[in-house]
């Protein structure tokens, strides 16, 4: 299917399938086979997320005293809307299509994805719109009206930079669309034939609802982004209340991306700790059915939610009601969630290795940022936060504690398929330690100065929040040193690492069926599925096994 | 298990394979088309979404000097528009009896029509006596039908390179012509984009 793979047979009867080399110039160039398209996205988004995040550490660096004194007025914004964009865009959304890309056929007994070429076109978008963020910084005015972009801010601080922003958005969210349109399609109609949508792992189901929210809210985030563009470039007045445009409609237009794609960034990593905790746990998973259809009420109803981002937009009374009942019912499926995975674990044996730990760090990170989340869904409460840092530490948790830490876990539970090498558990725990200290440390204060006051967004702030603010900057630098661990870990196991067998887990799921790394067609024959994705612990022999240990060696001897 | 293996039969591959008949390789691309299909109609309601919405906030709509829209042109545009997306099925049928001539012929006749739909647009945009920036509604037409008319245009591009691939001899039968159902999916679908926009640009 692949057409890298496309290459002349010279013998028409091979008493066994050769099967070509991987080549390490596969990965620098226009692939078209899954495995390495997601490494691609893998490394590409992990860039991203150094530079993104050597941004983050800049501004809390800024913050670490009141005074504008480190970026400074003119760099603050401009590095701030850079932050948020590249870590959304670049960082948490590739990343979940790296897993995707590389899990999925695999974990369906799938040769490759549905289209190749376009899954390659796909990725081939992301390193562009990358570089055209990157680059935006250099202009005269840099973008800086937030990664929200809202007009008529976004109009008036130049035009060349705020260009090259939505360029590079849209960019990305074509990217994305497209990436969508092929999970959606190698989900329903790529699996083995005996794997029902019952039999799949519960990653498959999460970025099924992942593809579906992406189709249903990308694009209409790439509609609102056009108007803005004929607003900057063309002098029409969508946006622009003083032609008699509205810039209302934009916050309405860009939220119904805006807020489904906060599920999908944190719904794969939902998919990934559903499959990592039962292997870890040794016991099976606790509510399949109830952990799959929750994730498609939630991308259900992320879909009727995103005015509760506006409570202060002047959005009347009944229809704040409204949002505001829909935001918390979404508190449902996700406590389904959060109870099915503790039920999960709960009485399990657990290897707390370096995955488990950031599995179990995502349930109660994540966990605090759902509830602060169905604190500022509640209308007078939100009236009261809006626009603090109680939203800053709120959305953190959602995405740091929630995203980054699942993402860790992923990638510490699945290196060993990707790389064929074990990585290091020590490091891996120091990784971990440090992270949720520093990750701790630097956000949960901001709730604090959020509910005394503090707005978010700026560069200067009274000296009354100083101490707290010292105590986040801190953590944020804890938070830097940790990737080092990781960083270190991950390249030197790449070359020196210990070899991982097929399946150094244990584990059921189809993935674990082929070699370490998989061979380019990823199965070197039809894999069976001959147990459930999460029948850990369960006796497949369900009689008492009378036999004495004698009667038992006596039988092994005879087959020998 | 072996209740849920064969619910999936339904939807699984062996569905699609039986229908197409492509032997060991079930062919996704019409059901991935209508998937790509289903995000582009969003964008479009994304727009509209906001047309209406800021049609109903509006005070006065459409905004005080705006002139008069003229009917004419567009509705016989909208006929046109329309009745090529019949005429383009009747070459899908022709493609289904192995008739490659016959297929060439409706689908010539669908980029026509298409064209002059395309050249109809042209001309109210030349004889319109209002601007892209003159007030809201005359942005929201320009960029409404604009997009739209970008739409066509690839339609139109799609099946003229079918017309082109048609000339080999063979590339079209009647059990493989991907790129016939796929065109006339793309052109059904800024057909009805169409009537959409024509109803609430124009009528509403």
């Amino acid at each position: 299917m692949s057409v890298s793979t496309l290459e002349p047979t010279q013998t028409p009867q091979p008493p066994q399938p050769k099967h070509p080399e991987r080549h390490w110039k596969d990965f620098f160039g226009f692939s078209t086979d899954h495995k390495v398209i997601a490494i691609q996205y893998f490394v590409v988004s992990f860039v991203f997320y150094l530079i993104a995040g050597a941004m983050a550490t800049s501004i809390r660096v800024e913050l670490a005293t009141p005074d504008a004194d480190f970026l400074g007025y003119e760099n603050y914004n401009g590095v701030l809307t850079l932050h948020g964009t590249m870590m959304i865009f670049l960082w948490i959304v590739p990343a979940g299509a790296a897993f995707a890309n590389y899990l999925i056929p695999l974990m369906i007994g799938a040769k490759d994805m549905a289209f190749p070429v376009l899954n390659g076109l796909a990725f081939w978008l992301v390193p562009p719109g990358g570089a055209l963020l990157l680059l935006s910084l250099l202009a005269e005015t840099p973008p800086s009206a937030g990664w929200t972009s809202y007009p008529p801010l976004s109009l008036m601080t130049g035009q060349v930079g705020q260009m090259m922003w939505i360029l590079a958005v849209l960019l990305l969210g074509t990217s994305s669309i497209l990436g969508g349109v092929n999970f959606v399609t190698t989900i329903l109609k790529m699996r083995i034939k005996e794997m029902g949508l019952y039999d799949m792992p519960l990653f498959c189901w999460a970025m099924l609802a992942t593809s579906m929210l992406i189709l249903i809210s990308t694009p209409v985030l790439a509609g609102a982004l056009i108007l803005l563009s004929f607003d900057l470039l063309a002098g029409t007045a969508f946006f622009n209340p003083t032609g008699g445009g509205d810039p209302i409609v934009y916050q309405h237009m860009f939220w119904f991306y805006s807020h489904p794609a906060v599920y999908i960034m944190i719904l794969p990593v939902f998919g990934l700790i559903s499959d990592i905790l039962p292997v870890h746990a040794r016991k099976p998973i606790f509510g399949y059915k109830a952990i799959a259809y929750s994730s498609l009420a939630i991308a259900f109803l992320g879909n009727i939610v995103w005015a509760h981002h506006m409570f202060t937009s002047g959005t009347p009374g009944w229809l704040r009601m409204f949002f505001m009942a829909a935001t918390m019912v979404i508190a449902v499926p996700t406590g389904i969630k959060i109870f099915s995975w503790v039920a999960t674990i709960w009485g399990g044996k657990l290897r707390l290795n370096s995955a488990m730990l950031f599995a179990i760090g995502f349930v109660s990170m994540f966990l605090v940022g759902g509830l602060s989340g169905v604190m500022v869904a509640s209308v007078p409460f939100d009236i009261h936060v809006h626009d603090t840092y109680f939203i800053v530490a709120h959305f953190h948790y959602v995405l740091f504690g929630g995203s980054v830490f699942g993402i860790y876990a992923g990638i510490y539970h699945w290196y060993p398929k990707m790389v064929g090498r074990m990585l290091d558990e020590t490091w891996g725990k120091v990784h971990f330690a440090l992270t949720f200290v520093g990750f701790n440390l630097c956000f949960f204060p901001m709730h604090i100065l959020g509910l005394q006051g503090m707005p978010r967004r700026v560069v200067q702030y009274d000296p009354a929040f100083a101490d707290i603010n010292r105590i986040c900057t801190i953590g944020s630098i804890i938070l830097a040193v940790s990737t080092l661990p990781f960083l270190f870990n991950a390249v030197y196991c790449w070359f020196w690492g210990e070899k991982a067998l097929p399946n150094p887990w244990n584990a059921l799921t189809l993935e674990w069926q082929t070699s370490s790394p998989p061979i380019i067609e990823n199965f070197e024959e039809e894999p069976v599925l001959w147990s459930g994705p999460y029948d850990y612990g369960i006796d497949s022999e369900p009689e008492e096994d009378t036999r004495s240990v004698a009667d038992l060696l006596a039988e092994v001897k005879a087959e020998m | 298990m072996q209740t849920t293996a064969e619910t999936t039969q339904e939807h699984g591959a062996i569905a699609v394979e039986q229908a197409h008949g492509h032997g060991d390789h079930p062919d996704h691309r019409l059901f991935g088309m209508g998937v790509f299909l289903f995000a582009e109609a969003m964008i479009f309601l994304g727009l509209f979404a906001a047309y209406l919405t800021f049609r109903s906030v509006a005070e006065v709509w459409p905004p005080a000097g705006t002139p008069e829209r003229e009917l004419l042109l567009p509705g016989i545009n909208t006929i046109i528009l329309i009745s090529s997306s019949f005429v383009m099925n009747r070459g899908n049928q022709a493609i289904k009896q192995d008739d490659v001539k016959g297929m060439q012929f409706w689908f010539g006749l669908t980029a026509a029509l298409g064209a002059i739909f395309l050249a109809g647009q042209g001309y109210e945009y030349y004889t319109n006596t209002f601007g892209l920036t003159d007030n809201l509604f005359t942005s929201t037409f320009y960029v409404l039908t604009g997009f739209h008319g970008l739409h066509v245009m690839f339609g139109l591009s799609l099946i003229l390179l079918v017309l082109l691939r048609s000339r080999t001899p063979g590339h079209y039968s009647s059990t493989s012509h991907f790129g016939i159902e796929a065109s006339e999916l793309y052109w059904h679908f800024v057909d009805v984009v169409w009537i959409v926009l024509f109803l609430i640009l124009y009528i509403l």
